[in-house]
């Protein structure tokens, strides 16, 4: 913990080093975005656009893992499924994210809807690839004995299968936060008038550097404080059955 | 348990049961065969590996299904099944694992019946901080707790050492002669299945069928250093016999 923070701050110092070399318009120094954040706090703006984007983030996230885990076990699970889905997947997967962005827009008009279902379209796939994985992998000796001691299938789900599957869904949990919340503020910034994109597309037809990073950082922040207060927790209390490493 | 005077019989015929095999033909494991366990009785079924022990365990627990026959239970069999491997799930602790296979069970029940198989300290841990042997008695106790009226036991003794198998096999003993469970034990040990049955079934050929039938007149307790010794004499002599 104590090496996170020592190296948070070489970042910012280096941060300060470089703007000190280079124009303060191109590269403000740290003082100078915190300044415009505690600007854009004062009037509030801060706090809605980052609701809206963490709110959007939530709904495509949430909305990419449920359908994606449930189709990852059915794949895994499911071998004529598997072939059937496959090709599909595959589209998916190489489907530019600006495709997706586009066609949702032309289709459903420019609204949240819109926004949020091209960004769980994105992360969608993904998800499915990394628990087909895991469903690939569940003990069948397991399944066995919970067949033949008949156990109702929310037991089957909650302390059979879930539990195998845990660490594909921290991973994919992991690699979808970072890939949902970049997306969202594409799909701001082509669509969208409000949120961190917007105002990021703001920043830029200004070339304002502070407001773009007085944006782009405190949503790093939050992101970070997810990942370490809410997902590696959950990880460790998924695993702490292991038997710890020496 | 099954109430007094219901000798309800279970009975398992088999006309045929095949695999696929890798070349596209069929190889025929069990063919016409077909077995009766009375209630209350330990009934053990040895045999060499691959001779189709466990693939007619697995037709009389349900799990194989592709199969021409039937298997008949007596109504509302409780099966307790021991696994070869303990097949506890390592993320939940012991007494969870009791727990989730016997969800009607009390409590101090499960405490009681871990207890008596000495593993009433390791509740609260996880399997994996178990050895071989306490996982064994785990899985045991998860078999019971569900008060079958059926025990089948899957070599549960196998890369046990010498001194833990007999003190698991004489738990296993006390515990069926209390509450007289018709059990199946599948075992390739001659001597594991004269020290704990009532009948002995024996298995040979290829596709399987029953080469002998014994009797233990003097079954556990009763049995003398003499009379297991005949009867070792005995199986050694029809085994030597179908092998020719």
């Amino acid at each position: 913990m104590l090496l996170r923070l020592l190296s948070l701050l070489l970042l910012i110092a280096l941060w300060q080093a470089a703007s000190m070399v280079a124009d303060s318009r191109l590269l403000p120094p740290p003082l100078t975005v915190l300044a415009v954040i505690g600007r854009e706090a004062h009037s509030h703006a801060l706090y809605f656009n980052l609701g809206t984007t963490l709110a959007r983030v939530a709904v495509a996230f949430t909305l990419a893992m449920l359908l994606g885990t449930i189709f990852g076990i059915w794949m895994g699970r499911n071998a004529t499924f598997n072939r059937l889905g496959d090709p599909w997947l595959v589209i998916l997967l190489n489907l530019p994210a600006l495709v997706i962005i586009v066609m949702a827009y032309v289709w459903l008009g420019l609204t949240d809807v819109a926004a949020v279902l091209a960004v769980a379209l994105n992360k969608f796939p993904n998800t499915v690839v990394t628990i087909r994985e895991g469903a690939r992998a569940l003990d069948p000796g397991l399944e066995e004995m919970a067949a033949v001691f008949a156990m109702p299938w929310q037991t089957r789900l909650k302390h059979v299968m879930l539990p195998q599957l845990a660490p594909y869904i921290a991973a994919a949990t992991r690699a979808g936060l970072s890939l949902v919340w970049k997306i969202v503020l594409v799909v701001e910034l082509m669509g969208r008038s409000n949120g961190v994109g917007f105002e990021i597309g703001s920043a830029f037809q200004l070339f304002d550097v502070s407001l773009l990073l007085a944006y782009a950082l405190p949503f790093v922040g939050i992101m970070l404080a997810i990942e370490t207060f809410l997902v590696q927790p959950f990880e460790r209390h998924v695993s702490r059955w292991r038997p710890k490493a020496a | 348990m099954s109430p007094a005077g219901d000798p309800k019989q279970l009975e398992v015929f088999v006309k045929r049961k095949a695999f696929r095999a890798a070349n596209g033909g069929q190889r025929e494991v069990l063919r016409d065969f077909s077995l009766t366990l009375e209630a209350g009785k330990i009934h053990a079924l040895v045999g060499p590996s691959g001779y189709g022990k466990t693939t007619l365990l697995r037709i009389i627990i349900g799990l194989d299904r592709d199969f021409e026959g039937h298997v008949t239970l007596p109504p509302q069999t409780r099966i307790g099944m021991v696994f070869q491997e303990p097949r506890l799930l390592p993320w939940r602790s012991v007494l969870d694992n009791l727990k989730l296979a016997a969800p009607e069970a009390a409590e101090p029940d499960l405490t009681k019946l871990a207890d008596d198989l000495g593993i009433g300290d390791h509740l609260h841990n996880f399997p994996g901080e178990l050895s071989l042997g306490q996982a064994r008695r785990v899985a045991l106790a998860r078999a019971l707790a569900i008060t079958p009226n059926l025990l089948v036991l899957d070599e549960p003794f196998v890369s046990l050492d010498e001194v833990l198998a007999r003190r698991l096999a004489g738990e296993i003993t006390t515990l069926v002669e209390r509450t007289r469970i018709t059990t199946l034990l599948v075992t390739h040990d001659i001597d594991e299945a004269i020290r704990l049955a009532d009948h002995i079934i024996l298995l040979g050929h290829r596709p399987a069928e029953i080469v002998g039938n014994i009797d233990v007149t003097l079954p556990r307790r009763a049995m003398t250093a003499d009379y297991a010794a005949k009867t070792k004499a005995q199986i050694g002599a029809i085994l030597a016999e179908t092998s020719v």
